[in-house]
């Protein structure tokens, strides 16, 4: 039982031995069986496990800042030394009222920026994640399995965007985006507009590795069975061809968001991203670079939200890729 | 968590190390304690006639240009006395003393005619260039006449070109076609020792334009018109060793200088060096340590700095007035700022004393303006504030009933603008942010490069276009009158299509023939007291949120003698004067 496993480590084969008596022999689905290997995986489970709980941060971050802290662009300036604009108590205003300290010069509350600041993040990493997996397979699918000059053309498109500057062309792009666009406005168009880019320059990293794999499986017995049996072009590429390529694009995806969360902290730190008062993790750093040797401590918690998020979402995202393509390098 | 409190920990164990260096021992290059909190200003820390030794600036700036007639930045006007003389130049004396002017090349500060429109000005005997020719009344004409040769000579103050020359006829000395490139007919030279200015109209502040650098003179055989900059010829108490732009500056002695034809400097120090540096947080620590004396540019310490100069090193702190006062302005092209109450609306509705942290608190920031009249200048009245302004907070209640009479009870949408290199702008446009929004004004911050500020919100224009109902901004005066001060942001014909400074667009009849009568004025006491009847019609205009009247915090390192702030160079000291114990 435990011989035809030969990548199971010592701890996986107890396991197995133990399951044996219990359920002899069950099919178990593919996804079944990557849930099981993730499940063993500590790290990759720690990693999902912090993800989960940043999106709940995200989501209620209302109902976290009502609890802990303070509204997030209230000012507290009774916090800060009037003479030197640096939080009055030590280790950044730290307290039991404002857990993370205050913003140097106005008092603002660290804990609830850093909290909101996790919304505007995640929803431009995560939105920005779909956009590019969105156009990626559709189009990634369509180049790998026609061929000939829609490939090329999807090709050079590709290889076009990726050699594109998109950090200079999002700076410049920002500048002179209106107030109001779309029904949105300040900060809602810069966000809008950031998930936008970056989702568009993201998509050929999901559309090459879509294309690859569809050029190997249009080749292969059941996509050839179906179209045999007279089965649509849609029909091929969206009901067989896609179910198989849902594993490399999780995979992808999940290694996408972190990047996006960084690019995004880049942008914000370099005056691109979210507009004032909306907090976000790049902005406050980029306002901390003031500050840095008369109040150190404004830098560590947004510095250490960024950290935390991005080295989660790796774990995860390296647990995830291992789980479902074990045969893969580790 | 924890690793943050490692970081906090080493910082302030820098921190305490380095400011006790400062403080106490007076840091490597320093001997002695400091003078004390403040003891440059409004009196001399340190009077001192010892010579000798060497008197070392440090700067993150270098200036525009040395040339005279181009440099406009007020260290490089208070630094070129090193090398240039002027026929008049501010009095060497503490705080308010500077704002009058004392002869320098002329024996006297001129004779006025009747008419008010000419003066005549005698040179003093024994004035010499560096190679021991003497100074001549031509060579300054030609200094005052480069200034017309826009092209080359661009950059610098045209004040004495404006008041001479308003329709600019003349085309400056390179396409002048006399011989003696001397053709400018308002400035006539009899002969060498004398030299008499015609002006098209009077006007009372022109001996502080002739105080400025660029009317000083210049030797035709060495112009090298735009090169002028790297190697100005001197005829002061120093002369140029060596300059690498932004590098290093060396100045030493000028030894055909002639004490005795010079009431005004001290030249104290054998050597003058200036380094030129990139960052302004090792700026402030070199200084603290004691390797430089003092910051040419002499624009307030950074916060760290400050920080560590005002805990451990009071006594080697000044804390003057510069001369600026930081505001928003309301320009009356973008609605509803159209309408005096809402312009109102969103004075009441500020948070002062927020915005006055915003600046750096009361003493990096400076004290809560209430009006667009520097203390530093005649006509300046404490007790004028007719917004409530000096109390600090925002007055809701009444900032409510303006917007009713605006026609927006409920408030409007507007835009910051704001310099996106002056974090303590941005600071301000985001306070003004937060409490804008208390009572209804939904104000979007819009930061946008600094660099490029005459085009941006100084091109009425696109300040329209854009729909910046608020700009956030500062300004300083070129000489402490209500001229120099008031005349470009509040004067409607200064209203020009880029570099524009009247903001607001302030186009007022009487508020222009107020500026005419008080330029006309030679009594500056007579001038004052109408520069003050402007800014109270400014200010009931309500196209200014004055922020504070700015003051700084700068470095006085316990070598240096003879230091005092001056008004008429923006709270820097007098460079002229300072000494150095070796």
């Amino acid at each position: 039982m435990t011989a035809p496993l030969p990548d199971t480590s010592a701890a996986g084969a107890v396991d197995v031995v133990a399951d044996a008596p219990v359920k002899a022999i069950e099919g178990r689905s593919p996804w079944r069986i990557a849930w099981n290997r993730l499940k063993r995986d500590r790290l990759a489970l720690a990693g999902g496990i912090v993800v989960l709980l940043l999106i709940l941060v995200a989501v209620f971050a209302p109902l976290i800042v009502d609890l802990l802290g303070h509204p997030p662009n209230e000012y507290h300036e009774d916090q800060i030394d009037p003479l030197l604009g640096t939080p009055k108590e030590a280790w950044g205003g730290m307290n039991g009222d404002f857990l993370f300290g205050v913003e140097p010069v106005n008092g603002r509350d660290v804990f609830s920026r850093v909290v909101y600041g996790a919304r505007v993040s995640l929803l431009v990493a995560f939105l920005a994640a779909v956009v590019a997996v969105a156009i990626g397979t559709v189009l990634g699918i369509v180049a790998g399995y026609f061929g000939g000059w829609v490939d090329t053309l999807v090709s050079r498109v590709m290889d076009a965007l990726l050699a594109f500057p998109q950090l200079l062309f999002i700076i410049a792009l920002v500048s002179v985006v209106p107030n109001e666009l779309w029904g949105l406005s300040g900060s809602g168009v810069r966000m809008a507009v950031l998930i936008a880019v970056i989702g568009f320059f993201g998509w050929p990293y999901v559309g090459r590795i879509v294309r690859g794999q569809t050029l190997s499986l249009r080749e292969r017995e059941y996509v050839e069975a179906a179209r045999s049996l007279g089965a649509g072009r849609t029909y091929i590429l969206f009901r067989e061809l896609l179910p198989n390529l849902v594993a490399p694009i999780t995979v992808y995806a999940t290694l996408m968001i972190p990047t996006n969360v960084l690019t995004e902290a880049a942008l914000s730190f370099l005056g691109a991203g979210v507009k004032s008062p909306t907090s976000s993790w790049g902005q406050m750093l980029s306002k901390a670079v003031n500050t840095y040797e008369s109040d150190p401590m404004f830098m560590v918690f947004p510095g250490l939200a960024i950290f935390v998020t991005v080295l989660a979402f790796n774990l995860f995202g390296d647990g995830v890729r291992d789980a479902l393509d074990p045969k893969g390098s580790r | 968590m924890a690793a943050g409190a490692t970081l906090a920990v080493a910082t302030l164990v820098a921190v305490t190390a380095c400011g006790g260096g400062g403080g106490s021992k007076g840091g490597g290059g320093g001997g002695g304690k400091g003078a004390g909190f403040n003891a440059g200003v409004e009196k001399v820390a340190g009077p001192s006639d010892k010579k000798g030794g060497e008197l070392k600036y440090i700067a993150t700036q270098d200036a525009d240009s040395w040339d005279p007639q181009r440099g406009y930045y007020g260290f490089a006007w208070d630094f070129m006395r090193y090398y240039t003389r002027t026929l008049v130049t501010p009095k060497p004396g503490p705080g308010a003393e500077s704002r009058t002017v004392v002869p320098d090349l002329a024996t006297d500060t001129g004779k006025m005619s009747a008419d008010k429109k000419t003066y005549t000005f005698t040179l003093r005997p024994g004035i010499t260039w560096e190679d021991g020719k003497p100074v001549t009344s031509q060579d300054v004409k030609y200094g005052i006449e480069r200034t017309w040769a826009q092209d080359k000579i661009s950059g610098g103050p045209t004040w004495v070109m404006q008041v001479l020359d308003p329709d600019k006829k003349y085309k400056g000395p390179y396409k002048d076609e006399s011989k003696d490139k001397l053709g400018l007919a308002q400035i006539e030279t009899p002969d060498a020792k004398t030299i008499s200015f015609h002006l098209a109209k009077p006007n009372g502040d022109f001996l502080q334009m002739l105080a400025i650098p660029a009317a000083a003179p210049v030797r035709q055989d060495m112009d090298k018109a735009e090169k002028y900059a790297l190697r100005p010829f001197s005829n002061g108490p120093y002369k140029f060793e060596s300059y690498a732009p932004n590098k290093s500056l060396v100045l030493v002695r000028n030894d055909k200088w002639n004490k005795d034809s010079d009431a005004v400097r001290k030249a104290l120090p054998d050597k003058i060096s200036v380094k030129f540096t990139t960052n302004a947080d090792a700026m402030d620590s070199d200084l603290i340590a004691g390797n430089y004396d003092l910051d040419l540019n002499a624009t307030g310490m950074g916060s760290a700095g400050r920080q560590k100069a005002l805990q451990s090193a009071k006594a080697n702190v000044d804390n003057p007035l510069t001369g600026f006062i930081r505001y928003a302005a309301f320009p009356q092209s973008v609605a509803p700022f159209d309408n005096i109450h809402c312009r109102k609306a969103a004075i009441l509705g500020a948070d002062h004393t927020s915005l006055q942290t915003a600046r750096g608190g009361p003493e990096a920031g400076g004290d809560i303006g209430t009006g667009m009249l520097p203390p530093a200048i005649q006509g300046f009245e404490k007790s004028f504030d007719p917004y409530g302004i000096a109390q600090g907070k925002a007055d809701e209640a009444k900032a409510k009933e303006e917007l009713k009479a605006c026609g927006k009870p409920d408030g409007f949408k507007t835009t910051i603008a704001v310099r996106n290199n002056k974090p303590q702008e941005i600071a301000t446009a985001e306070s003004l942010q937060a409490s804008l929004k208390k009572i209804g004004i939904d104000a979007q911050v819009d930061p946008y490069d600094g660099a490029q500020y005459s085009t941006v919100i100084g091109a009425p224009k696109n300040v329209k276009a854009k729909g910046y109902g608020i700009i956030v901004m500062g300004w300083g005066a070129d000489f402490p009158s209500g001229q120099g001060y008031l005349q470009p942001v509040v004067d409607g014909r200064f209203i020009q299509e880029s570099a524009n400074q009247n903001y607001p667009e302030i186009n007022d009849p009487a508020i222009n023939k107020l500026m005419d009568d008080a330029i006309a004025e030679t009594d500056p006491v007579k001038a004052g007291k109408i520069y003050q009847e402007a800014n109270k019609k400014v200010m009931e205009g309500a196209y200014y949120l004055p922020f504070t009247y700015e003051k700084n915090i700068i470095w006085r390192s316990s070598r240096l003698t003879n230091v005092y702030t001056t008004d008429a160079y923006n709270g820097r000291y007098d460079y002229s004067a300072l000494g150095v114990v070796k």
